[in-house]
């Protein structure tokens, strides 16, 4: 995942980068302070694009974190959102400490970024932390409301504290398997297997790939490749989905069981994948 | 009642359908049908943005067959690149060769990864029975070099589906075309080395384990040819094969 330039060389011959101006790395760092805000947002996306993992992008990109100039009518933070998501993707664990601070922030989705970008960067440091965010919406071990409760990005946390292994949290987790909100519940079950490995929840979502909105089936199909829950294999292929969405799901379980073999042959389960994978191309 | 007048049945329920639950059945009893004349709804069915449908349509298009391809090859809906990319599969897995020329163009070039992803896919596929005897070879190069290019595609879905026919390729080549079953045999080691996608790299790995065996076999059932025949002069390459 490192190299990040040559990463840019291998996508930019289709000219698939999107309409935006082609920039280079010292242009795109320096733009983080560019007097233009339009260009300080579109720099922050652009070094998390082509994962531009040099100390200057992480430290410009830091920096970005406690940017007060561009403002949204509502009080939003555009270019610390962009820079949150950035820092997640080029694994630089300095931003870790930066990225539990914006936790705090009075703009939902910067909360959103920084906890996604937290779980990406795997670090169990920040787990009390999010812990805390999801006890907002928490009475005891029970929901506070029936309601759609908005106020903190649950599915973020959910996911995050699954991937991040929280099992003395568990019991924060389950509680939200009731959330009004269905991708706040996929996002528990979701975050219950990977605390538990028990089956029940990865069968939830396999239950919910049999639901009426594509929205949601889609959603769930990135739930299960995340966990590589094999026993979906099945019902992921058959779901009513695009099948771009199904292949990036099985090749989770496909990836899944890879790592979880140590062997250099083939598990059943990741063949049975292989076969499914290669009939919905 | 006559299949044409089932046609009209089935085909008039696909076009009244007034939800996305009706349309997909009306889809599958057409696709299921395998009528001739229901080509044109079906491939229209390709554009309804019903993903299940789309899949039904798909389906009963491979089962109608080598019928079915002049009319996608005519009526691939350039503006629409999903219901592009559900051609392309119907192209792909019926297999003629006919949509040789429209596969090599859409693995290659098509801004959509789902349609380069189905061409490259599509490639590895093909009858190549259908073609006349003399121009297999020269054809299955022109495909390998494309391969080549394609397993180097930004998109590692594309990748991935450029492995599985430089499998199959390499197999259907082993004897006639060892150059280039050899050619695909390193490029499946240097994305097995290099490749940055965990997914793309397994899939190599199992491509790999399914063309060793089959080389084995191969050379053995050439040798024990050979032996059987006790034939004095060295055959031509792919004299074992047809």
């Amino acid at each position: 995942m490192n190299s990040s330039p040559q990463k840019f060389e291998d996508l930019s011959p289709t000219g698939n980068s999107g309409d935006g101006e082609s920039l280079t790395v010292e242009q795109a760092i320096a733009n983080l302070e560019s007097a233009d805000l339009g260009l300080r947002f579109y720099a922050a996306w652009w070094l998390g694009r082509f994962r531009i993992c040099e100390a200057a992008a992480v430290t410009g990109l830091i920096k970005a974190l406690e940017d007060e100039a561009d403002r949204t009518p509502e009080g939003g933070y555009p270019l610390r959102r962009n820079a949150a998501r950035a820092l997640g993707k080029l694994g630089d664990r300095q931003a870790v400490s930066p990225l539990i601070a914006c936790l705090d922030c009075s703009d939902f989705y910067v909360r959103e970024a920084a906890a996604q970008s937290l779980e990406m960067l795997g670090d169990p440091i920040c787990i009390p932390a999010l812990s805390e965010l999801l006890q907002v919406g928490l009475q005891g071990e029970q929901l506070i409301s029936k309601q759609p409760d908005l106020s903190q990005p649950y599915e973020a946390i959910l996911e995050a504290l699954g991937a991040l292994r929280a099992t003395e949290y568990i019991a924060l987790v389950k509680p939200f398997l009731e959330h009004p909100i269905e991708l706040v519940q996929y996002a528990a079950a979701r975050g219950m297997y990977q605390l538990t490995q028990e089956p029940v929840y990865g069968e939830r979502l396999v239950k919910a790939l049999a639901g009426d909105k594509l929205q949601l089936r889609r959603a769930v199909l990135a739930d299960l490749g995340a966990i590589g829950y094999l026993p979906a294999a099945d019902a992921i292929a058959e779901t009513l989905a695009e099948n771009s969405l199904k292949l990036i799901s099985l090749k989770g379980l496909l990836e899944h069981q890879v790592n979880h073999t140590a062997t250099n042959t083939f598990s059943a389960g990741a063949i049975k994948v292989i076969n499914l994978m290669d009939s919905l191309l | 009642m006559n299949n044409s007048d089932l046609a009209q049945i089935l085909i008039r329920a696909v076009e009244e359908a007034d939800s996305s639950d009706r349309l997909l059945d009306a889809v599958q009893e057409l696709a299921a049908a395998g009528i001739e004349e229901s080509v044109p709804t079906l491939i229209a069915a390709l554009g309804y943005n019903n993903p299940g449908a789309a899949v039904a349509a798909v389906d009963g298009l491979i089962a109608i067959g080598e019928v079915a391809v002049p009319s996608l090859l005519e009526l691939i809906d350039d503006y629409n690149y999903s219901a592009r990319a559900w051609a392309v599969r119907a192209l792909a897995g019926i297999g003629d060769v006919r949509a040789l020329d429209t596969l090599l163009e859409a693995a290659k070039n098509d801004f959509s990864l789902s349609v380069r992803r189905a061409a490259a896919r599509g490639l590895g596929t093909l009858r190549w029975h259908q073609l006349p005897a003399e121009k297999v070879k020269s054809v299955q190069i022109q495909v390998v070099e494309a391969l080549l290019l394609i397993s180097q595609d930004p998109e590692w879905i594309v990748r991935y589906a450029a492995v599985t026919s430089l499998e199959t390729l390499a197999i259907a080549i082993a004897v006639t075309l060892p150059d280039q079953a050899l050619r695909i045999t390193n490029q499946l080691q240097q994305m097995l080395d290099t490749d940055v996608d965990l997914g793309v790299r397994t899939r190599v790995k199992f491509a790999q384990q399914k063309i060793q065996p089959q080389q084995h076999q191969e050379v053995f059932a050439l040798k024990r040819k050979l032996e059987d025949t006790e034939v004095s002069e060295i055959p031509h390459r792919g004299g074992g094969r047809r």
